[in-house]
């Protein structure tokens, strides 16, 4: 995969937010680092899972990435391009190549839209000059793609299910050929019955229409069984990229590890003779990140060092980097169980 | 092959999704199942029509009297359905007369307060920040200044005219419209859609216009039904104060006001004027609910 040259490469980039922590008529402000020093590689019609517990900046991320946040640092290269430089408008007219679908499906969709007018919005935007027919005729063509009846575009988003809302969002998000789609945790508020449903069909497409995508998610099954690569975040910082196979099977990062240790076995005595090594303790505020290494106060391998020097993503073999100090000492340490799935 | 009543019944159903709905189309579709609504647009309709046309169908003028009837009681014999007044002027063309005055203010300066608050309203929410910041401390700003004075110092320096009265109304009540929109504009505008139409590629303004304004409308029409009833009474207020419609053009309002006058002697100039002038208002309330219902398409499945 990595031969090929990425589509979208992330260079060190942070989202910042300044928020006010003031009382009455005080001003205090801070700053949330909601995505630091972020750095990632997509290549064409791959996948990259992006994994991490909720407020960990995997939405920042997202957003940022289409432009709809602007980073504070960093670059955003879009088949060359750097995207942080453009103006807003020339961003606009670059979100015809990056879509976005969004965890909530009905939420993302207008109420007082029909389906058909939903999906042929993204056209009606960047296609003014297109017939009324041939609009028609490419939202049914859509609609047809992504599992849904095209005589069913009259109808308005809360006659539909979940599932079949979030097939509306994928047919706006595909519409218009982009050649990146932002998953937003697409699967994360449907049935588990429905998110396999939903997760085979945006396997299927992808491999359809040549797509890359960035599928985000907090359930680490589902991002094993759709990613080419996996990438874990922890408080807006990257901890470990590998490949799928690899993370499971050979994950290098504390954090990694507890992730995977905390995954359910399907099988109830396997279940009970397993020994876990649970985290301790909360999510830091990301207001008050710990110095050095974020993960440190949760850390069973912490260390003194680790508050004195952030850790930077290093390569440990092929397809794979980890940003821990400590991580060829915890490589050779028991596998965690692996997941079975 | 024999069709079964399943068989017809899928296919209606599908000649029946397959035309081509629009929100507005099905909105009055489903305006028209609602008894209520329908019976006030009916009454609206036939009001209308008949101060419309009611002047042209009576012998006599709005202004001019008949010299052998004053104060007289409705009656067929002389003529005056309605009765006079006290100058012997027939109630019943003063009364078609004023509602053509009540109706046009109320609709007109609804309008424009419409038109105004809402591109004003969801502009200032949208853009948010600075932006809402100024153009909500200039609303804020014309709300302190006294109505009455605001109307007097119109008519002092343009001089007497309907029109004022619209531009009057219409320059106050823009306000809370705005003020009403702006919120609803703020929660709106954080909503996934609105993110999504962003991530589509939409601009600022197709957002407003695709996804804000029509978001919106369920409130503005309950809003607008209670505008209309409420310029119609300040209306007369103004009239009664002699700075709104002039004798000899008169309005419900004003008529209403002259009734009350003469209650004792002659309660039939307050009667017609004041059953006119209520069930507009009751109309346009009965409308205005059904109007809300029909426009979200969640509220019938």
């Amino acid at each position: 995969m990595s031969q090929r040259a990425p589509v979208l490469k992330v260079r060190d980039l942070a989202v910042h937010f300044r928020v006010d922590t003031g009382r009455f008529l005080r001003h205090d402000y801070r700053t949330v680092r909601a995505v630091d020093n972020v750095s990632l590689d997509v290549y064409p019609a791959e996948t990259l899972g992006i994994v991490g517990e909720s407020g960990c900046g995997k939405s920042t991320l997202a957003r940022a990435i289409l432009g709809l946040v602007r980073p504070q640092a960093g670059s955003v290269v879009w088949l060359g391009e750097d995207l942080t430089t453009l103006s807003d408008e020339a961003m606009r007219l670059k979100r015809r190549e990056i879509q976005l679908i969004f965890q909530d499906p009905s939420g993302s969709l207008d109420p007082r839209m029909t389906v058909g007018e939903i999906v042929a919005e993204p056209l009606r935007v960047f296609y003014p000059s297109m017939s009324r027919l041939q609009v028609r005729e490419r939202v049914a063509g859509m609609m047809k793609l992504v599992g849904l009846s095209p005589d069913q575009v009259n109808r308005y988003p809360h006659e539909f299910s979940g599932g079949q809302c979030q097939r509306v969002g994928i047919a706006r998000a595909l519409v218009v050929n982009p050649r990146l789609v932002v998953c937003d945790e697409p699967v994360s508020a449907l049935d588990v019955s429905i998110q396999a449903q939903i997760v085979n069909l945006l396997k299927d497409l992808q491999k359809k229409l040549q797509l890359s995508l960035i599928f985000i998610a907090h359930d680490l099954s589902v991002v094993r069984h759709v990613s080419d690569r996996v990438l874990v975040m922890y408080l807006g910082r990257v901890m470990e990229v590998a490949d799928r196979e690899r993370i499971y099977l050979d994950p290098r990062h504390p954090y990694t590890r507890a992730l995977i240790e905390s995954v359910p076995i399907p099988d109830p005595v396997a279940e009970r003779a397993r020994v876990r090594q649970s985290l301790q303790g909360d999510t830091p505020s990301p207001l008050e990140p710990p110095t050095g290494c974020v993960f440190r106060t949760r850390c069973p391998f912490a260390v003194e060092a680790c508050a004195n020097r952030v850790p930077v993503l290093e390569t440990v073999q092929e397809d794979q980097q980890v940003a821990c100090l400590r991580h060829t000492e915890i490589s050779g340490l028991d596998h965690p169980v692996s997941v079975d799935s | 092959m024999r069709e079964t009543t399943r068989d017809a019944f899928d296919r209606a159903l599908d000649t029946r999704s397959m035309r081509r709905r629009s929100l507005y189309v099905d909105a009055w579709h489903r305006l028209l199942k609602n008894k209520a609504a329908v019976v006030a647009l009916g009454t609206l309709g036939v009001m209308v029509i008949m101060v419309l046309v009611g002047p042209w169908l009576s012998e006599w003028d709005h202004e001019i009297p008949d010299w052998d009837h004053y104060s007289t009681p409705p009656s067929l014999e002389t003529g005056h359905l309605f009765g006079t007044d006290a100058l012997g002027r027939d109630l019943f063309v003063r009364t078609m007369i004023g509602g053509q005055i009540s109706l046009l203010v109320g609709l007109v300066a609804t309008m424009v307060s419409l038109v105004i608050g809402v591109s004003y309203g969801a502009v200032a929410g949208f853009f948010g920040g600075r932006i809402d910041n100024i153009m909500m401390r200039f609303v804020d700003g014309i709300y302190a200044m006294p109505f009455m004075f605001f109307v007097i110092v119109l008519m002092v320096v343009f001089g007497r005219n309907i029109f004022l009265i619209f531009v009057a109304i219409g320059a106050v009540n823009w306000l809370d419209m705005a003020r009403i929109v702006r919120g609803q504009t703020l929660s709106l505008k954080n909503k996934d859609f609105v993110e999504a139409a962003r991530a589509c590629g939409a601009t600022e303004w197709q957002i407003i216009r695709r996804h804000i304004v029509p978001n919106l409308l369920g409130v503005v029409i309950v809003y607008v039904t209670l505008t209309i009833p409420q310029v119609i009474l300040v209306e007369s207020f103004l009239s009664f104060l002699g700075l709104g419609v002039q004798e000899p053009l008169t309005s419900w309002g004003a008529l209403v006001n002259e009734g009350a006058q003469e209650l004792e002697t002659a309660p039939w100039s307050l009667l017609f004027p004041a059953a006119f002038l209520a069930v507009t208002l009751f109309a346009f309330n009965f409308l205005g609910d059904g109007l809300r219902d029909a426009l979200d398409p969640k509220d019938r499945v």
